[in-house]
């Protein structure tokens, strides 16, 4: 008699659920990523640099960084903003505060961009007054910017929300009670006890504002060497039939979200003890 | 500190928590607030506290008006059921918050600072764990950390929401023992909240019984036993 666990199935029901698992992230993960980096390398390492440092890829990455470091941190202090008002404070029009910050979520990204356009573009509601004043948002800078800010803003806060509901409120009334003010109280307190969701959070809003596609190319104008992100780029190389470059730069973007992938993987394997004294 | 709680009121949402509450406790007395859930003696605590605010009345230490005086200007000690010690942080430095976070012209030097912690752990019978986390605690130290931390700052008044409601029953006695001493070696002024008549009765000098948002009576426990004030009290202490 095989002594088991009762919550365990029989050797078969279990070979078959692992190996059902690991086909199916092996059709729906890894084999896609593996072409990315095999189909980047195809004609050596050479054409891979060669598609990476030429000047429109070069363009392309910067902006890219550029857009999430302007985003992510804008995000990150919007999402504990609003997961710190909802979460630990009770007013009116709560709910429907959380819907809004689904919106993102719920709305296609090509919408997400056309409203911009609606709004700033030549013949959207402010565009006269932009354009007699001599700012560009559209088919700029300043509209990717929008776009992916509008696009990754519920990552941070809906990582929060339940962390800190599920926390509650009383360890920020006990560093009131000794004397604590509000501040104090967030950032010695709320702070650390959520800075791990938080980690997770920043690093999903980033790898979405560097991965962002669909809002972005609306708003973009796709102008080589000046808007054209890293994602658009590699689609202008595709269309152009530049398979090598295209798989190149995917690849490099490819590699960007893994090694966030890593570094929060680091970070957490660094801190496991005081993960596992915080109970979660 | 003595403490006056003139006509307190306070709603929530629709059903009234607090009905013109008043009481009146006396300097370096001990009192219970005691009552079934849902009778408002955890919202009086909390207003007592400065963690909530009434809508109506008044609410004094010694001479002075308090009412609307925020939680962290009032000079209190407060201990929560879930112990809310802060996890990330050290049992010393959990201790010392009260004292690290006070600005730099008022806070002690760290070595007063370090000294403290462990006066306090050695009243709370603890010596020794200033280097422990909350997690490596039992429940019963975890709560006795947190009271050490709600006496760092010398407080006045002592306020214990339920501090023994997640402890075993052996825990909890050994825990009762330890508060009523200390409240005795420190002189502060405290109020204790608990759904557990007997463990007010064995505490308390006084004994405030709420139902309903009211205080049915107030009064030492013999004098409760003797002469219940109402068929609710007399039926609450059975």
């Amino acid at each position: 008699m095989i002594r088991r666990s009762p919550l365990e199935e029989g050797r078969l029901a279990r070979a078959a659920l692992i190996g059902i698992a690991v086909m199916f992230m092996a059709v729906v993960v890894v084999l896609p990523l593996g072409v990315v980096f095999i189909e980047a390398f195809k004609a050596g390492l050479g054409a891979w640099a060669e598609a990476v440092i030429e000047p429109d890829a070069r363009a392309a990455i910067k902006l890219t960084l550029l857009v999430a470091a302007i985003a992510v941190p804008l995000n990150m202090i919007f999402g504990i903003a609003a997961a710190w008002a909802i979460a630990k404070h009770d007013f009116r029009g709560k709910s429907l505060l959380l819907s809004l910050i689904d919106l993102p979520f719920s709305v296609s990204p090509v919408v997400s961009g056309l409203i911009y356009v609606l709004l700033f573009g030549a013949q959207g509601w402010f565009g006269p007054w932009l354009l007699s004043n001599d700012i560009q948002i559209i088919f700029a800078v300043p509209g990717i910017l929008l776009a992916t800010i509008f696009v990754t803003f519920p990552f941070v806060a809906r990582e929060l929300i339940p962390l800190m509901q599920e926390q509650g409120r009383s360890d920020e009334e006990a560093a009131l009670s000794l004397g604590a003010n509000g501040w104090q109280a967030f950032w010695y307190v709320t702070l650390p006890n959520i800075r791990w969701g938080l980690l997770y959070g920043v690093l999903l809003c980033n790898a979405r504002a560097m991965g962002e596609f669909g809002a972005v190319s609306v708003v973009s104008g796709h102008i080589r060497g000046e808007t054209n992100t890293m994602p658009l780029h590699v689609e202008v190389l595709y269309n152009e039939y530049n398979f090598v470059a295209a798989f190149a730069v995917a690849s490099l973007l490819a590699l960007l979200a893994l090694v966030t992938l890593a570094l929060k993987s680091f970070l957490e394997w660094r801190h496991r003890d005081a993960i596992a004294a915080m109970g979660h | 500190m003595s403490i006056r709680i003139e006509n307190v009121s306070k709603r929530f949402a629709e059903f009234p928590a607090l009905d013109n509450v008043s009481l009146r406790l006396e300097e370096g007395e001990f009192v219970a607030l005691v009552g079934p859930s849902g009778s408002g003696k955890t919202t009086l605590l909390r207003l007592i506290a400065g963690l909530d605010f009434p809508d109506t009345g008044l609410i004094r230490f010694g001479d002075k008006d308090v009412t609307s005086l925020p939680a962290a200007k009032r000079g209190i000690g407060f201990v929560f059921q879930h112990y809310a010690l802060f996890n990330h942080m050290t049992v010393a430095r959990n201790i010392a918050f009260g004292l690290d976070i006070q600005p730099r012209a008022r806070r002690p030097a760290r070595d007063a600072i370090q000294a403290r912690v462990t006066e306090l752990l050695a009243l709370v019978q603890l010596p020794g764990l200033e280097d422990r986390f909350p997690a490596q605690l039992s429940g019963g130290q975890r709560q006795r950390v947190a009271l050490a931390r709600a006496l760092a700052r010398d407080p006045a008044i002592l306020l214990l929401d339920e501090p023994f409601g997640a402890l075993d029953a052996r825990v909890r006695r050994e825990l009762r023992k330890s508060l009523r001493a200390i409240h005795d070696a420190v002189g502060v002024t405290s109020i204790l909240v608990t759904h557990d008549h007997e463990e007010a009765f064995g505490l308390a000098d006084r004994v405030a019984i709420l139902n309903d948002g009211k205080v049915e009576q107030f009064a030492t426990p013999e004098e409760l036993m003797a002469n219940p004030a109402s068929p609710f009290v007399k039926t609450f202490i059975e």
